[in-house]
């Protein structure tokens, strides 16, 4: 059996993480291929009910990416971020999804060293907990 | 809704940036097989002509309703690939791009894994694009008045050029005067200018000019609004003297007791209290420094508020808040010298004869605290050994600096010719890691302090500083001969690096601008938008984007009032459509996104019962998108449905 590859989808904000994940390709530095970016324009775009629509359609682990804390494009979305993925981490434990496979990181536009730093050790540890085993229903798994 | 069935797939080579790791035909291949493409085609270079002729025929031959162009990062050709799509007559906003060179074919090296990374990529924006609708920009007026930050050369540059365009300027400057470093300095290399003779023209011409309301000793606190209509709080710090009254007499200052060390010499003298910071200074007005001042709280002195007879000075002058509104802000802070305590090997701020590059300007200048003779300050005899150390805190990546500050290899060739002009019989060392002299007549200036000059250049570094019988040790290495080098100086000067101006962290947050790795402001672009920065009505000029001499400062400023004034020359500004809007028929009322909206874009209409978005006053974020429990809020072409659809098709096959 062909070793187990991580599925990884990540939200990247437009400002910030997206511009970070371009600076570690204008840079040539290199990072494992599983996850793949979808870009919104502020990481407060990102609906609780998107990740565990990922999760549920067989993501292994979401990824969330944001200006630090007092850089946002708009002010203040990262925070709103923050407060919603820290409620919704206590509630992936409820599904039986470990809430680790859910990451929030902050990546400025300058750190494309950072971005591939989170992408690289990002997927290991995935790919170390291994693929995400939802019930047939999407009711909590056995297992996590 | 899908609501594009066809939707045309262009995937670019860039040559061989994206071809060279990902198979760009088997991409367009796939594309095709995708529902609702009914082309797909590659192109070695999709930005060129041809390849956006390709793009618009095809647009019309195959009457696409959408476009996905598979290429670089949006950044850099969103724009040019909206308009070609525009000119097939089709909506720019039916145009996406998959980012498969920066976000794939550059970042991964195995090129099955990156072709199959690019398809996804490719195939999550189809999904996207194929949902998105037509756009029209929302139209802004403009406030046509700008604000310039920083009043060093860069600053009144800029100030100037918009302000000669015919329209006000605000400029903010932190210190009691304009003038910024450069009228520290004392001639200016290669022509040896003398700097004050060129900069207090433009100075005067700033403090008289109709359009420009100068604001000194003041800084900019709170940023709202977005381009074209920024609201700005400036507070004002009180000067206690007020300058209308004040007639420069300069009585105050004789009788004030307290003495601090004088900023404009960088320590070399003193001042009082109560001074100007230079008798050019603009404008020309006394500051008191209640820092030092005895006399604010409790009233301990008052010495000058009893000589000054115009009774210019107030002590109860309050700190003002003053609102303005603006339609573009240049951002010109500038730099200063990194942090001598870091530089403890080489004596710096401990041994009194070591001093940094704009001290030694200060020696050098006419109007220096030794009348422009080189003395040095520890027993203020003519120094007859001088030694030069290029790259101070520059070049350094392991314990300073990694970048090149790009000014002092010049500088130091113009400190060693013009010492050499003072003090014909003494000697000059210089040592460097190598010369870097680009720029019109740089190099030829370099070879004239060699050879006309006598410089002594030493390639190599230097170890250690210290101080031995009234001289200053210089040890260091001349990696061309291989031999340790012992040079008994009496005098050594540091080029140290310039960093951003203290204070350019907290003002990147204040404007939400970023900022990069070493501090400097991140322009929008590093080669095709050098003085814009990423957020839209604010740029940048001078060496807050980055180390650059006075030359290359002005045309920056220049550059960032021109991009104002094309801004100004317009009387609307389009608006990005990418707002929220709700379904009316969905909304319940709850009000929940009302507290997630940063611009007070959304309003609860009494009457409907529901909330409605201000769409001038959105600005895209989707915050409140994802606050609304009944799925009423969405935003223009990012809708729930386009997010996940694109989830679906990355994830396509998995579950």
């Amino acid at each position: 059996m062909a070793e187990f590859e991580p599925k990884i989808i990540c939200f990247a904000c437009n400002w910030c993480t997206s511009a970070g994940a371009d600076l570690a390709g204008t840079s040539r530095m290199e990072y494992q291929p599983n996850g793949v970016i979808i870009r919104v324009m502020c990481s407060s775009r990102v609906d609780p009910q998107h990740v565990l629509w990922a999760f549920k359609k067989g993501a292994d682990g979401v990824f969330i990416g944001g200006c630090h804390p007092g850089d946002c494009h708009y002010q203040d979305g990262n925070y709103k971020t923050l407060r919603r993925i820290k409620l919704l981490k206590k509630l992936l434990g409820d599904l039986g999804i470990n809430p680790d496979r859910l990451r929030l990181e902050w990546v400025s536009a300058a750190e494309g060293k950072k971005f591939v730093n989170v992408m690289n050790e990002f997927t290991d540890y995935i790919r170390k907990l291994g693929r995400l085993e939802l019930s047939e229903n999407g009711g909590p798994p056995s297992g996590e | 809704m899908k609501n594009k069935k066809r939707t045309g797939v262009f995937v670019c080579h860039c040559g061989i940036n994206i071809a060279g790791t990902v198979d760009v035909k088997k991409v367009a291949e796939e594309l095709a097989k995708h529902e609702g493409v009914v082309l797909a085609t590659d192109y070695v270079y999709m930005c060129s002509d041809p390849g956006q002729k390709l793009i618009i025929e095809s647009i019309k031959e195959k009457n696409l309703d959408s476009v996905v162009v598979a290429c670089c990062s949006p950044t850099l050709h969103e724009s040019t690939f909206r308009k070609a799509t525009n000119m097939a007559g089709l909506n720019p906003y039916q145009c996406e791009i998959a980012n498969i060179r920066e976000q794939c074919s550059w970042v991964h090296k195995e090129k099955s894994k990156a072709t199959a990374k690019a398809i996804k990529i490719a195939k999550s924006i189809v999904e996207k694009v194929q949902r998105n609708t037509p756009l029209e920009p929302i139209s802004v007026p403009i406030t046509k008045r700008a604000l310039v930050i920083g009043g060093g050369i860069s600053g009144i540059q800029a100030a100037l050029d918009i302000a000669n365009g015919g329209y006000e300027v605000i400029l903010v400057e932190r210190s009691p005067s304009i003038g910024g470093h450069m009228i520290q300095l004392s001639e200016t290399f290669p022509t040896l200018d003398c700097s004050q003779c060129i900069l207090t023209p433009k100075m005067v011409e700033v403090s008289k000019h109709p359009n420009i309301k100068l604001m000194t000793y003041s800084e900019v606190q709170e940023i709202s609004g977005f381009v074209g209509n920024f609201k700005v709080k400036i507070r004002k710090k009180p000067t206690y003297v007020d300058p209308d009254a004040c007639t420069m007499c300069g009585e105050c200052s004789e009788v004030c007791p307290v003495v601090v060390p004088n900023e404009f010499d960088l320590g070399l003298t003193g001042r009082k209290a109560i001074y100007i910071p230079f008798p050019q200074a603009i404008p020309a007005s006394y500051t008191l420094d209640s820092a030092h001042c005895p006399g604010l709280v409790p009233i301990a002195c008052g010495k000058c508020i009893d000589v000054c007879e115009p009774k210019a000075i107030n002590y109860d002058m309050p700190p003002q808040i003053i609102e303005e509104e603006v339609g573009a802000i240049v951002v010109a802070t500038g730099y200063d010298l990194y942090e001598k305590e870091r530089m403890a090997e080489y004596g710096y701020g401990k041994i009194p004869d070591v001093l940094d590059g704009l001290q030694f300007e200060r020696l050098l200048s006419a109007s220096g605290p030794t009348k422009g003779e080189v003395l040095r300050p520890s027993d203020h005899r003519v120094p007859k050994e001088v030694v030069f150390i290029q790259c101070c805190g520059s070049r350094d990546p392991e314990l300073h600096n990694a970048y090149c500050s790009k000014i002092c290899c010049m500088y130091t060739a113009k400190h060693a010719m013009l010492y050499k002009h003072h003090v014909p019989d003494g000697q000059a060392y210089v040592f460097y890691i190598d010369i870097r002299s680009g720029g019109k007549g740089y190099e030829e200036f370099v070879q004239r302090a060699t050879e006309e000059d006598g410089v002594v250049y030493l390639r190599g570094k230097v170890s250690k500083i210290f101080q031995e019988n009234g001289k200053v040790i210089v040890w260091g290495v001349d990696t061309l001969s291989g031999k340790d080098i012992q040079i008994e100086a009496d005098l050594v000067v540091l080029a140290m690096a310039i960093r951003p101006s203290q204070g350019a962290r907290e003002l990147a947050k204040v404007l939400k601008i970023s900022i990069d790795k070493d501090g400097f402001f991140s322009e929008a672009h590093p080669k095709l938008r050098p003085v814009e920065s990423m957020v839209s009505g604010m740029f940048l000029a001078g060496v807050a984007q980055g180390p650059k001499d006075i030359p290359e400062t002005v045309a920056q400023a220049s550059g960032a009032a021109s991009k104002v004034l094309a801004m100004f020359s317009s009387d609307e500004l389009s608006h990005d459509p990418i707002v929220a809007e709700v379904d009316e028929d969905l909304c319940c009322g709850c009000k929940i996104c009302i507290p997630q909206c940063p611009y007070e874009a959304r309003i609860f209409d009494e009457q409907k019962k529901v909330v409605i978005v201000n769409e001038v006053l959105c600005e895209g974020c989707g915050a409140c998108i994802a606050a609304c429990p009944s799925g009423a809020a969405q935003q223009r072409n990012f809708t729930d449905e386009q997010i996940l659809s694109m989830v679906d098709i990355i994830l396509e096959g998995e579950r």
